[in-house]
């Protein structure tokens, strides 16, 4: 579903990705992990196309199709979301108005007929309630004065309601509670869980792969993959830390 | 309520930043041509303008607003050539002067808003939001004065001003201008200048919105503070309209 080979990118002249290779199947979840400053969130943004990262070799194929030669907005509509670690805050615009917008335009671009605002309505509300967030909080603008963890959740409304075929999940447990991780990662299961769906989803800690089971695991450091294993690995890394796993597999 | 005898020039603070030749084509008779209101005790007072492809190189207007009396004014400057609005308002004890307005536009004219609020007894209040969003090598200006006389004690004033310009080679000038006599008062001004939010557009964009789709969302959240006190009703509608209309009819 999504092809990674040999993927090298830079940002502010910097090289972050060295030769990067990853293929996720349909029906995968595929759990990166890796220590600071290993490249994941890079990995994120050079998918998701952000303005600032450059791909200097490599190639990315998405659904049979070559991710680079897409703008941001037509990987979306092409169905791959980014989850962000950081979600942005746009004051004066309402979730509900910025998920319309967002839906209809994805729906267009696959030549489907716009919904209606009462259709929507509904949508939202279903997806909302997955993710026991309260609608009023979606009449409230994007983001802006949610905690880290309402952020969270509310990416997670948006991808309930975006339905996308496939998911990156950048650090999506970072800033929540116990609580919230269980029903954040209950959500990636009810809603990206699929023999047509598959999701990369990066993370430093064990616990959301507690939720969210991985087919497989792979470890990122210093811009490459360096091993890839079952979750067992999830496991190893929790109890045995990156420089101890990381130095076996250079052994 | 100056009357002019001769042409306005740049040397003349209230004309600054004006499109000078398009105030000259005008003639020192329309210029001095000032509409009047007077505003009575207890009235309040809502008007919207819209200037346009139709709008006068000058518009002035000179309000008295009586004693717990309110002046609201809401404005979209979307002018194609240059235009001004120009109110100067006096307020006596307790009223209230309420100023939302919006520049907006390409091409390379020059659109302002020159208010001059005078807080001339006691216990007035005024508020002013200006919003400017200019491309190509257009000018968006807003002038505000606020005179507070002696005695005028327990004035509130407050003037905001942002500008958003969305191309290089547009721009936009600021000028509160405060005089102050009275020592139990509170004034405030801010004004900024900046660009689109990067990080949003992107966040828009992967969610699948289109950059047109992205721009107009943003432009219209950025000028809806000017227009916020409006309320949600049809006018608020039909200015929002009237300035995104000109967000459409550019090539950006």
């Amino acid at each position: 579903m999504l092809r990674i080979e040999n993927l090298r990118a830079e940002t502010a002249g910097k090289e972050i990705l060295k030769g990067l290779s990853l293929e996720i199947n349909a029906g995968e979840v595929h759990a990166i992990m890796g220590p600071n400053g290993a490249g994941k969130s890079t990995l994120a943004h050079v998918l998701g196309g952000k303005p600032g990262y450059e791909v200097t070799a490599g190639s990315v194929e998405f659904r049979g199709e070559d991710l680079f030669e897409l703008e941001p907005h037509e990987r979306a509509a092409a169905g791959l979301f980014l989850g962000f670690q950081y979600p942005v805050e746009i004051p004066g615009v309402s979730n509900l108005q910025f998920l319309r917008e967002a839906l209809n335009a994805q729906r267009k671009v696959r030549g489907e007929e716009a919904l209606s605002g009462g259709e929507f309505l509904k949508l939202a509300k279903e997806k909302a309630s997955l993710l026991r967030m309260d609608m009023e909080m979606l009449k409230r603008q994007v983001n802006v004065g949610f905690s880290g963890g309402e952020k969270k959740r509310a990416e997670m409304v948006q991808m309930g309601i975006l339905s996308p075929a496939f998911a990156v999940l950048d650090e999506t447990d970072s800033g929540l509670d116990i609580d919230a991780l269980r029903v954040v990662g209950e959500g990636i299961n009810a809603i990206m869980r699929g023999p047509d769906k598959g999701v990369l989803l990066i993370t430093h800690y064990q616990r959301l792969l507690d939720v969210v089971k991985p087919d497989k695991v792979s470890v990122l450091a210093d811009g490459r993959i360096v091993e890839t294993g079952g979750p067992e690995l999830a496991v190893r890394l929790e109890n045995e830390g990156y420089d101890a796993v990381m130095a076996e597999a250079a052994a | 309520m100056g009357e002019l005898a001769t042409l306005p020039t740049r040397r003349d603070e209230a004309w600054r930043y004006a499109d000078i030749s398009a105030v000259e084509a005008l003639g020192l008779e329309a210029i001095n041509d000032w509409r009047v209101l007077n505003i009575a005790a207890g009235e309040t007072h809502r008007e919207t303008f819209v200037l346009d492809s139709a709008a006068a190189p000058a518009t002035r207007l000179q309000v008295t607003v009586g004693a717990g009396a309110r002046a609201e004014f809401f404005a979209v400057n979307a002018s194609n050539g240059s235009a001004r609005l120009e109110v100067e308002v006096t307020l006596a004890k307790g009223a209230h002067f309420e100023f939302g307005g919006v520049t907006i536009g390409g091409g390379d004219a020059t659109r302002e808003f020159v208010t001059k609020t005078v807080h001339a007894e006691p216990d007035a209040t005024s508020n002013q939001t200006v919003r400017a969003v200019h491309w190509g090598t257009a000018t968006g200006n807003f002038l505000g004065e606020i005179n507070v006389v002696r005695h005028a004690q327990k004035t509130d004033a407050a003037q905001d001003f942002k500008a958003l310009l969305l191309e290089k080679g547009a721009s936009a000038n600021a000028v509160p201008q405060l005089e102050i006599f009275a020592d139990d008062v509170k004034c405030a001004h801010g004004a900024t200048v900046g660009q689109l939010d990067e990080n949003a557009r992107y966040y828009m964009a992967a969610r699948g919105i289109v950059p047109d789709m992205a721009q107009r969302l943003l432009v219209q959240a950025f000028i809806g503070d000017a227009l916020v006190e409006m309320g949600d009703d049809a006018a608020q509608s039909e200015l929002l309209d009237a300035a995104l209309a000109a967000l459409e009819k550019s090539a950006l």
